[in-house]
């Protein structure tokens, strides 16, 4: 056992605060209130290289691996919502699709510029009538010679109104169902017959993009089917479970920061005589975080070092996600409790952050999916096969 | 034991009903999204008698028991909280106090004017250093020649502006005068009042909370309400209202939004079925309707009591912190149950769950009622409970 960082990671992570305290810290309200995606914020990361941060060097990543990739999303869950977001779609399921199916053309292709931040990814795959139930789309792709002819319409695409290439999931052969009919495709979007339709309006996030987006007949090569045909649903369910890791850290980051900012305030805000940190109701609500906040420190980078040694984290990366996200939303719960009226307030961060955290419950898999995914892999150890 | 509504208040509710879906619902997602109080609508809530439901017929009121009352509240925050919470500030807070509290002249001066809806009532309690602790405060009422002279900093007012023409404010401020906590009255257009910041919420984005500024702000004898020092308990018995009031919109908005996730639930086919068919999404739907009952009739129970006289210091404090607690887990079940829906500003529930937020904090936090509460149960033990 041993529980310690390495140095490298230690590094790591004093440069990614750095940059998320300078760089990130002075726009989050902004491109909260404004509801815009900071590019500059983007574009600078991908300079020092943390768009690539757990891809290996050879295709223009950091090499840092998974467990550098969760002191990312941490970091910049603990600074910004949306900034982790825009970033966990492009790197945790947009480019990690191409890395983790891709063959080597399409690695050095699109996975390199990918990593180098020298383009944005997307990860394509709800649906109206697909959400929790993502082996029901019905974008189709049909063979046309050395060709494949897209359409259909995504929903909730995070970086998908900006993203230049994207991993699309989509039909190609509707007798087999989920696995057998459904194929991933990368798509370049300044291939004719992509659209950019409408954007949503969400409650938190707002510094991320979310849109629709419209295949018509769209011409896809051959050569860009990701894996092989018929294996889509196998790939995005692999992509899914890193995002879902991720994901976790970037609760614990958001996690940590509702901790900071209640101890901070509990210290000065006097009421009754005492400051509040006197008070028995703050003290617990203090410890419960705290408690709480380990526990997913622990799960999470346990399970990233699962990943970077090769063992099997499907059912743990759900749990990353469920625990992650609940952790979250409690722990900025009583944040804002904490806070009173400031914590209502849009002039302070934890305003932001109560909207932020509630997205994690629901996307990258609700958590009831999640419960599904860590049920059903614990009764088939026990013979029993569980559906939906 | 009768848990049966009368006649006249289920005609009432049916009444609130109507007027909610007909005036407050098709423009709840315009004027949170606008941060904009809904003038007209309130002029017709005046002319429905609602901006006077509880005062007497004498001063223009509609002369409701509490019960009623906090059904019009309860369908008001169905379809909007922050209206709910607006109205419930002018009755609860303002007029009641008025008339429980004021002289002769005073009802007859401002609670026709309250009724019509010619003001709105504000309550201007909150200070920088005074949120949940209102022992001590720091705006000063001293004595000069005739009158009283105001100088101080409130927050958090709510109400504290209504912007469009054709009404006016009618501030309830407190302050500290040589014989303690006092209650003030004070028109909008006295001298050395300001109006100053507005909070941007969280929710409730149609109540405006303004911070206002009292600087050499000359109030004569009569507008003082009650006795000098008078003030905490004008204050203590206007919240146990409002906690009420906070507890019957908190069961609105908890009532609406089973409905609302139950509808969608019904609709929303994943899997092949309506997610309705799944036992994860029944247990939401549920556990929120075993809370919302209870709170309906702890909601009722308590209106009930303040029909009776009855000494509210318990229960009140109860009926506000479960409400809140209540609220706060129905629509974030709710909003799980729509999925990326319900994270959505163009669907309600976003709104409403950014609104029950607010019934956690408005009106004393949780952790003051708990103690409250605490207190009343200890005291059968003589045990001396401080905050």
């Amino acid at each position: 056992m041993d529980f310690t960082f390495s140095p490298e990671h230690e590094a790591l992570r004093r440069m990614i605060r750095e940059f998320a305290e300078n760089e990130v810290a002075p726009i989050a309200a902004e491109i909260d209130r404004e509801g815009r995606v900071p590019f500059e914020v983007l574009h600078k990361m991908g300079e020092i290289g943390l768009l690539g941060v757990c891809f290996p060097q050879e295709y223009g990543g950091m090499g840092a691996g998974e467990a550098g990739y969760c002191i990312l999303m941490e970091e910049l869950g603990r600074i910004c919502t949306s900034t982790a977001t825009n970033v966990g779609a492009h790197i945790g399921i947009g480019a990690m699709s191409v890395y983790l199916d891709g063959n080597e053309e399409q690695k050095r292709k699109y996975l390199t510029p990918l990593a180098r931040g020298e383009k944005f990814a997307a990860f394509l795959l709800t649906e109206s009538d697909a959400g929790s139930d993502a082996a029901a789309i019905r974008t189709r792709a049909v063979r046309d010679g050395d060709h494949w002819v897209i359409n259909g319409t995504k929903t909730f695409n995070t970086n998908g109104s900006f993203a230049d290439i994207a991993t699309v999931m989509a039909v190609t052969d509707p007798t087999l169902g989920p696995r057998g009919g459904i194929t991933a495709f990368i798509i370049e979007t300044d291939t004719p017959g992509f659209q950019v339709g409408r954007h949503e309006d969400k409650m938190g996030i707002r510094g991320s993009s979310t849109a629709e987006l419209v295949f018509e007949d769209m011409r896809v090569p051959h050569e860009n089917v990701l894996g092989k045909v018929g294996e889509g649903f196998v790939a995005f369910m692999k992509s899914l479970d890193m995002g879902r890791l991720t994901l976790g850290a970037a609760c614990l980051g958001g996690a940590q920061a509702a901790l900071e900012w209640s101890i901070n305030w509990a210290k000065t805000r006097e009421q009754f005589g005492t400051a509040l940190a006197q008070k028995q109701s703050v003290q617990w609500m203090i410890a419960d975080m705290a408690t709480e906040l380990e526990a997913l420190r622990s799960l999470v980078y346990r399970v990233a070092w699962m990943v970077d040694t090769d063992q099997p984290f499907t059912r743990l990366a759900a749990m990353c996600k469920l625990y992650g996200s609940e952790v979250a939303s409690r722990a900025i719960d009583m944040a804002v409790q904490i806070h009173g009226g400031l914590g209502y307030s849009r002039d302070y961060p934890i305003e932001r952050a109560f909207r932020d955290a509630r997205i994690a419950e629901i996307f990258e898999g609700t958590n009831e999916i999640q419960r599904i995914v860590i049920a059903s892999r614990l009764f088939r150890e026990h013979g029993v096969r569980i559906s939906p | 034991m009768d848990f049966s509504l009368s006649e006249e208040q289920k005609m009432f509710r049916a009444m609130f009903e109507d007027f909610s879906t007909n005036e407050i619902a098709p423009i709840a997602e315009e004027i949170d999204h606008e941060e904009m109080l809904p003038v007209d609508v309130l002029k017709k809530a005046a002319r429905q008698g609602f901006l006077g439901a509880t005062l007497p017929e004498e001063h223009f009121g509609a002369s409701l028991d509490f019960v009623s009352y906090a059904l019009l509240i309860e369908a008001l925050a169905r379809d909007c909280v922050s209206v709910a919470v607006t109205l419930g500030t002018h009755i609860s807070l303002v007029a009641m106090s008025i008339l429980d509290h004021g002289s002769d002249a005073q009802k007859e001066e401002f609670l026709p004017l309250l009724a019509s809806g010619e003001a709105i009532g504000a309550f201007a309690m909150t200070e920088p250093d005074a949120g949940s602790d209102t022992t001590s405060l720091e705006a000063r009422a001293v004595v000069d020649g005739e009158g009283y002279v105001l100088d101080g900093v409130k927050t958090w007012v709510a109400n504290g502006e209504i912007a469009n023409a054709g009404m006016d404010t009618l501030y309830l401020v407190f302050a500290e005068a040589p014989g303690g906590i006092t209650a003030f009255l004070i028109p909008s257009d006295t001298s050395g009042l300001t109006v100053g910041y507005r909070e941007p919420t969280l929710g409730l984005r149609s109540v405006p909370f303004h911070t206002l500024y009292l600087e050499g702000c000359r109030v004569p004898p009569a507008n003082r309400l009650g006795d000098e020092g008078e003030g905490r308990e004008i204050a203590e018995r206007a919240r146990q209202r409002m906690a009420i009031t906070l507890g019957a919109a908190a069961l609105g908005v908890s009532d609406n939004s089973v409905d609302v996730g139950a509808q969608f639930a019904t609709e929303r086919v994943q899997f092949d079925v309506p997610i309705a068919e799944k036992q994860a999404i029944q247990n939401f739907i549920a556990e929120s309707a075993v809370e919302t009952e209870a709170l309906r009739y702890l909601v009722y129970h308590g209106a009930w009591q303040v029909d009776q006289g009855e000494d509210l210091a318990f229960d009140a404090s109860v009926v506000k912190a479960f409400g809140a607690r209540v609220a706060r887990s129905v629509t974030d079940r709710m909003v799980q149950v729509m999925g990326g829906y319900g994270y959505m500003e163009d669907y309600p529930m976003a709104r409403k769950y950014r609104d029950a937020r607010a019934l956690g904090i408005i009106g004393g936090p949780t952790e003051v009622h708990n103690v409250l509460i605490a207190k009343n149960v200890f005291s059968a033990w003589e045990v001396e409970i401080t905050p």
